[in-house]
């Protein structure tokens, strides 16, 4: 018995480190040597992408910041044809920023709502079809929510408007003058149905996975329904829902024709949500570059170099908060 | 604080299939009482009758009478919640709350039950661990994820959670399959120190176990697979294990089961 263990375990002698080494690595036989090159390939090929997008942004935007006679950060003005040109991203980082927010205030807690429901309250002859009504929702093109917003939302906006003017626009954020409602407040709601699927997808995902033994335990200490969500599901999926959320936030902040055909653009910051002006970094691209001269281009590629760093910066927030509470998660059940 | 359990003539049903049938038992308070038959034979979902987490899975129902004293947990107008406050349970796999630290985990119960004081709390949590004979391995870090003990000290883990809410009685299914034999020897322990309070119902698979824990033995079979499983006997441990009044019940003990 003793001396099979010991051959078994320890490597003949006579073979040589390198041979041992490799097999550590498992790649010896071309099946495994292929999936590695594949993979690893793979990964490469996405930080070189992404470092040339990051390049070609930085370059771009390089020319154009050094010709701005305005602060690129803070002045309220784009105008690139000027001689000298003053052109500033501070509109738009703060419409982008806002008209995400308002979507993701809106939309977060709708679409936790509809995925508990789907996973713990709806009976399963109805959850099916309704999680494949909100998958529909995903596939719509984002220019049909653009025309949908402009033609059936806007007009139907003043009610609300008027309602949040009475009573809450002493506060100056919900104040409104009566102009016309293709503000932040109406994009933002926009935004909120268009990113309502995905968070509901991805956090119907979550909730599924919650281990039964952790709802049996909730149960068995005689917690109800929401109490059993509230002990065990939603501990359990809110890294999850954090990154469903940054999904969400990331189509929101991106999000160009919907805004673009909703907003009433304008280059001042409005104090209230309500009145109509403003604007997003991806909705000023696009209407303003089919007719920007180069030097014009490079200052549009400037201002999306800062939305991207934005969204970098929103999921390394992300990836933050999660790290944080890491030893608590779900993961190491 | 202990209660006694009457069954009689309890049928449960997974949807149309009928998994256990017509049984019968008395289980006395201050006695552990273990279950044990081959798989499929129904003795789980009997123990999880009788703290109505049956129900729970999809299609589960039950017909008959499940007394605790008096009261049947079956009757109308009984919640279901307030029935499992009462009766805990401890699982097979060890279940702590992987996003609660160990105080919380065994504080969950109070807190569903209502509002304490931090102080209320600490003293009833102190008292709950040590009752599982955990206190003195965990009270230094009382702060960090249950997820972080061993197995068996997660099981204890449960049962401090599970008794911090004084339940008149205790389930455990098969609480020690899990585990190592020395953190099955610990559980052992602790159930036979948990009977002084708790009225104690054991399934296993382990014999040994069986034999070891508790007063009394109930011995469950089904005739066929597909078959309701049934309620062969139920006695106490010593005459189970040396002379069952049934020849089924000493051919699965002695091995000899086909």
């Amino acid at each position: 018995m003793d001396t099979s263990t010991q051959i078994t375990d320890a490597p003949p002698p006579a073979q040589p480190p390198a041979v041992d080494k490799r097999a550590a690595r498992g790649a010896t036989r071309p099946g495994d040597r292929i999936f590695l090159g594949l993979s690893r390939g793979s990964g490469i090929l996405l930080l070189v992408i992404m470092a040339a997008i990051a390049a070609f942004l930085t370059y771009r935007a390089s020319l154009a910041i050094s010709k701005d006679e305005g602060n690129f950060l803070t002045t309220f003005e784009w105008n690139t044809n000027a001689v000298p040109p003053v052109f500033g991203i501070a509109v738009l980082a703060f419409g982008t920023v806002v008209s995400s927010i308002i979507a993701m205030v809106i939309a977060v807690p709708i679409a936790v709502a509809i995925a508990l429901f789907l996973t713990h309250y709806a009976p399963r002859r109805l959850s099916g079809p309704i999680a494949y009504v909100i998958d529909l929702l995903a596939a719509v093109p984002s220019i049909v929510y653009g025309l949908w917003g402009a033609l059936i939302l806007v007009p139907h906006m003043n009610g609300l408007f008027g309602w949040l003017n009475d009573y809450l626009g002493w506060t100056g954020v919900f104040s409104w003058e009566g102009g016309a409602p293709r503000s932040m407040l109406t994009v933002g709601i926009l935004l909120a149905i268009m990113i309502l699927p995905i968070i509901t997808n991805v956090s119907r995902e979550v909730f599924r996975q919650v281990p039964q033994m952790h709802e049996e335990a909730a149960l068995a200490l005689g917690a109800t329904r929401w109490e059993v969500i509230r002990m065990a599901v939603l501990p359990f999926g809110r890294s999850g829902v954090i990154s469903a959320s940054m999904l969400g936030l990331g189509r929101a902040l991106g999000e160009t024709m919907a805004v673009a055909t909703v907003l009433s653009p304008t280059f001042d910051i409005q104090a209230s949500l309500l009145d109509p002006g403003g604007g997003t970094f991806a909705q000023n691209i696009a209407s303003k570059f089919g007719e920007a001269s180069v030097f014009g281009q490079d200052a549009l590629i400037a201002s999306g170099l800062v939305l991207f760093v934005i969204t970098l910066l929103v999921n390394g927030a992300a990836r933050a908060i999660i790290a944080r509470r890491k030893e608590y998660s779900g993961a190491n059940a | 604080m202990a209660k006694r359990i009457d069954v009689s003539g309890l049928t449960a049903y997974y949807g149309s299939h009928k998994a256990i049938e017509d049984i019968s038992m008395t289980v006395e308070p201050r006695s552990v009482t273990a279950f044990i038959g081959p798989s499929g034979c129904g003795k789980s979902t009997f123990l999880r009758t009788l703290n109505r987490m049956h129900e729970v899975t999809s299609g589960g129902r039950v017909e008959g009478k499940v007394l605790l004293d008096d009261e049947d947990l079956y009757g109308s107008g009984i919640d279901p919640v307030s029935v499992r406050r009462e009766v805990g349970m401890v699982f097979q796999r060890p279940n702590p709350f992987p996003t609660m630290s160990i105080f919380d985990n065994v504080a969950a119960g109070l807190r569903l039950n209502g509002n304490y004081k931090k102080s209320e709390l600490s003293d009833v949590v102190e008292k709950s661990l040590k009752g599982a004979n955990l206190w003195n391995e965990v009270k230094d870090r009382l702060n960090k994820p249950g997820s972080g003990l061993s197995g068996g000290q997660q099981q204890r883990l449960c049962i401090a959670r599970a008794i911090a809410v004084e339940p008149n009685v205790l389930l455990m299914d098969e609480p020690c399959s899990a585990l190592d034999p020395i953190s099955t020897l610990a559980i052992e322990d602790l159930i036979g120190e948990l009977k002084e309070r708790f009225t104690i119902v054991i399934v296993t698979h382990n014999m040994q176990q069986a034999a070891r824990v508790s007063d009394r033995t109930a011995f469950f079979n089904l005739s066929a697979v597909g078959q309701p499983g049934k309620l062969i006997e139920i006695d106490d441990t010593e005459r189970i294990f040396s002379n069952p009044s049934v020849q089924a019940t000493e051919d699965y003990i002695s091995g000899r089961f086909g």
